[in-house]
């Protein structure tokens, strides 16, 4: 009845995370309680492991126990494989996890057709005395080929569908794939009585192991189709997931500084914590120093950092770049910086995501240079090395570190901006170094071809190292052409002449206006006093002629008075009028009076 | 020849002619399953002809002791292990070839 229940139709249950990374987001949470789930892939796809970390995870995280019942590989291998991650296996073995060696002997003699009644027997027995949610079945299909018979081996499917569905158990069964016609019948029974098939596989890729998985089939469920990379790490298992599909790096507003002051200016006040900087450069433009001078500035502001190098050591880094006044040595020697070296030619890309993944776990640094990330595509194929190297981006800005990766970029063309990795796109600012060969010269430039969220300089600028490390110097532009280096200097030292010929002159001319302005000043005065003069003279001429006319008037009044002919008043009226005609002879009068 | 503590779940056939050569036996089974009761009916055949008053067989069920063949670590149903003479040897499946089993057990 129950049984009924339990794989009859299921409203939504809550599914039951792996808590493998990744994979619960392609599942849309997990597996189905209750359920069968087949993985499926060839040897060495990382089933068994996927089937481990799931009850593991499951005994860790819930205190649900579990039994793995081991077909193809000993227990003491399987135990041993898993010492690398960090399970702590040996103390779930105690208690929540039971291993069953199910390995048919090969000193044992069939005779004759058997069946697994008796194992299932067993395994309920184990099952309830240490009430088990979990089992695994892990390579079922090398026991299923001992029955040398499609229909037993359909026969014992059935039976183990028919145990696991009355034994309410999560079942995780895994199985090779295999292209044998004989082997299809199985896996056809598998497939069917499996409410979810997982399959993983492997493959070389120009010679780099490349794991993936797909989710083929789950009743009951979405899921998110299509392929997803598999990497291992301290963890186990871990899928490259859908999370890429929508970003959500937290934005953050804060700065730090690029390394100096004066590329910070030109970045308009530095990258943006959690930020990713591409450097791409041929070799030799000075891609190292900045990226040590990055972590150098991080260094000194007290926070961890990362220096992940490739195929060149970490003293060796840290003595070059002493040589542009860039100290490293001593925040290595306080354990605030983690440098690392590695080699690139042994180790495919995923590889390399992996050991940065770990490194990244290890030192939980705030900044973090690779150096270059091009190297991870040494090995394997191009396509491979992209897709990781983007992963590895994502990463990185998924655990909020600022990091500040180089890429050579190779071929003829050192002006080609393109990286053969195709990092640009996702890296948030991106900074182009080149070399300018003019005038028997070779001078690095520096471009931020972009820098997302942020105004930044669009101009190309002179680097320039010595013994107190990287800094930027102006470049000039003369007919249409870029200065830098002596041509530079030159063209700095003609425009300081330039300058020093034009400040003579000015001095020169404004001696020469101020002479002028004196003598007109002087101009000014002596005309200033003549003209005071002249009007003094008009002042004095106008005095004279007043008293003249006065004197006139007075003159024809005594004289009407002495005559009596008019009464006082009227005099005055007769004088104005007369006054008015009188002027004539009065100047008359005065000129007579002046003649005589 | 002092008869085996039985256990409590299983059946045990011993008979001894006095002939010499014997045989310890242990046959699990699970029920009644139709492999197990094939076993049993081809050993017991084979017992009758060949190891009349030589053999000592312990009948195990697994699917009432199941933790006991666990610890025997037996994997499938139905197993033959000859205990004696050593080394051990186990043979897988229903017996249906009485040659081969002689010959696995070193009886011919």
């Amino acid at each position: 009845m129950t049984t009924k229940k339990a794989s009859g139709a299921a409203p939504p249950v809550d599914k039951l995370a792996t808590g493998i990374t990744g994979f619960d987001a392609l599942s849309h949470g997990g597996l189905t309680p209750g359920r069968t789930n087949l993985l499926i892939g060839g040897p060495g796809a990382g089933k068994t492991l996927f089937a481990l970390q799931t009850v593991v995870n499951a005994a860790r995280q819930r205190e649900e126990a579990g039994i793995f019942v081991a077909f193809e590989e000993p227990v003491a291998q399987i135990m041993a494989d898993a010492v690398g991650f960090n399970w702590n296996l040996a103390a779930l073995v105690k208690h929540k996890l039971f291993f069953f060696e199910a390995r048919l002997s090969p000193d044992d003699v069939h005779i004759g057709d058997f069946d697994l009644r008796g194992m299932l027997a067993m395994l309920e027995a184990k099952r309830q005395s240490m009430d088990a949610r979990w089992i695994v079945f892990d390579g079922l299909d090398v026991l299923l080929r001992l029955l040398h018979d499609p229909l037993a081996e359909m026969r014992e499917i059935y039976r183990i569908r028919d145990w696991l569905a009355h034994n309410h158990l999560n079942a995780l069964i895994t199985a090779k794939a295999d292209s044998d016609l004989s082997l299809s019948v199985q896996q056809d029974g598998l497939q069917f009585m499996t409410d979810c098939v997982i399959s993983l596989s492997r493959r070389l890729d120009q010679g780099v192991p490349l794991h993936r998985i797909q989710i083929t089939k789950y009743r009951g469920s979405d899921f998110v189709a299509g392929e997803y990379p598999v990497s291992f790490g301290a963890q186990g298992l871990e899928v490259g997931g859908p999370e890429s599909r929508e970003i959500h790096h937290a934005a953050s507003t804060e700065r730090v500084s690029a390394g100096f002051e004066r590329l910070d200016t030109l970045l308009g006040g530095g990258l943006f914590r959690g930020s990713s900087t591409l450097i791409t450069g041929v070799p030799g433009t000075a891609k190292t120093t900045l990226t040590g001078k990055f972590a150098e500035a991080a260094c000194l502001r007290g926070e961890r950092t990362l220096f992940v190098s490739f195929d060149e050591g970490a003293e060796a880094i840290q003595r070059n770049l002493s040589s542009v006044g860039i100290a490293l040595a001593p925040y290595v020697k306080s354990g605030l910086l983690r440098m690392y070296s590695g080699r690139t030619e042994a180790i495919g890309a995923e590889e390399h995501l992996l050991m940065i993944k770990a490194l990244i776990r290890e030192h939980q640094p705030r900044c973090m240079v690779i150096d270059p990330l091009s190297a991870i595509a040494k090995a394997g194929s191009l396509g491979t090395a992209r897709a990781v190297a983007n992963r590895l981006i994502y990463m990185v800005k998924d655990e909020r570190v600022t990091v500040m990766v180089t890429s050579i970029n190779e071929g003829d063309d050192s002006q080609n901006e393109a990286t053969e990795l195709q990092v640009s796109a996702i890296a948030d600012s991106w900074i182009h170094l080149s070399y300018l060969i003019k005038g028997g010269e070779r001078n690095r430039a520096l471009t931020i071809i972009k820098s997302r969220g942020t105004w930044h300089s669009n101009q190309v600028r002179e680097l320039l190292l010595d013994a107190d490390g990287p800094s930027l110097a102006d470049v000039y532009t003369a007919g249409g052409e870029v200065l830098m280096g002596a041509l530079r200097w030159e063209k700095e030292r003609e425009e300081q002449d330039h300058s020093l010929a034009r400040r003579a002159d000015f001095e020169r001319k404004r001696a020469q206006l101020e002479v002028a302005e004196a003598e007109t000043r002087v101009r000014i005065t002596a005309l200033q006093q003549e003209l005071e003069n002249q009007l003094a003279e008009l002042k004095t001429l106008g005095t004279l002629n007043d008293a003249r006319v006065v004197s006139s008037g007075d003159h024809q009044t005594e004289l009407r008075r002495l005559r009596s002919a008019d009464r006082a008043p009227r005099a005055r009226e007769d004088a104005q009028a007369d006054a008015i005609t009188k002027p004539r002879a009065g100047s008359g009068a005065s000129k007579q009076a002046d003649k005589a | 020849m002092s008869k085996k503590t039985r256990t409590r779940h299983s059946k045990s056939v011993v008979v001894d002619d006095g002939k010499g050569g014997h045989i310890s036996m242990c046959l699990y089974i699970a029920g009644n399953a139709p492999n197990s009761q094939l076993a049993v009916t081809n050993l017991a055949a084979m017992c009758q002809e060949f190891l009349v008053g030589r053999f000592e067989l312990e009948v195990v069920d697994v699917l009432t002791t199941p933790l006991r063949a666990l610890a025997d670590g037996i994997l499938v149903t139905p197993s033959l292990a000859r205990i004696a003479p050593g080394p051990a040897v186990r043979i897988v499946g229903n017996l249906n070839d009485r040659n081969s089993v002689l010959h696995a057990l070193g009886i011919t």
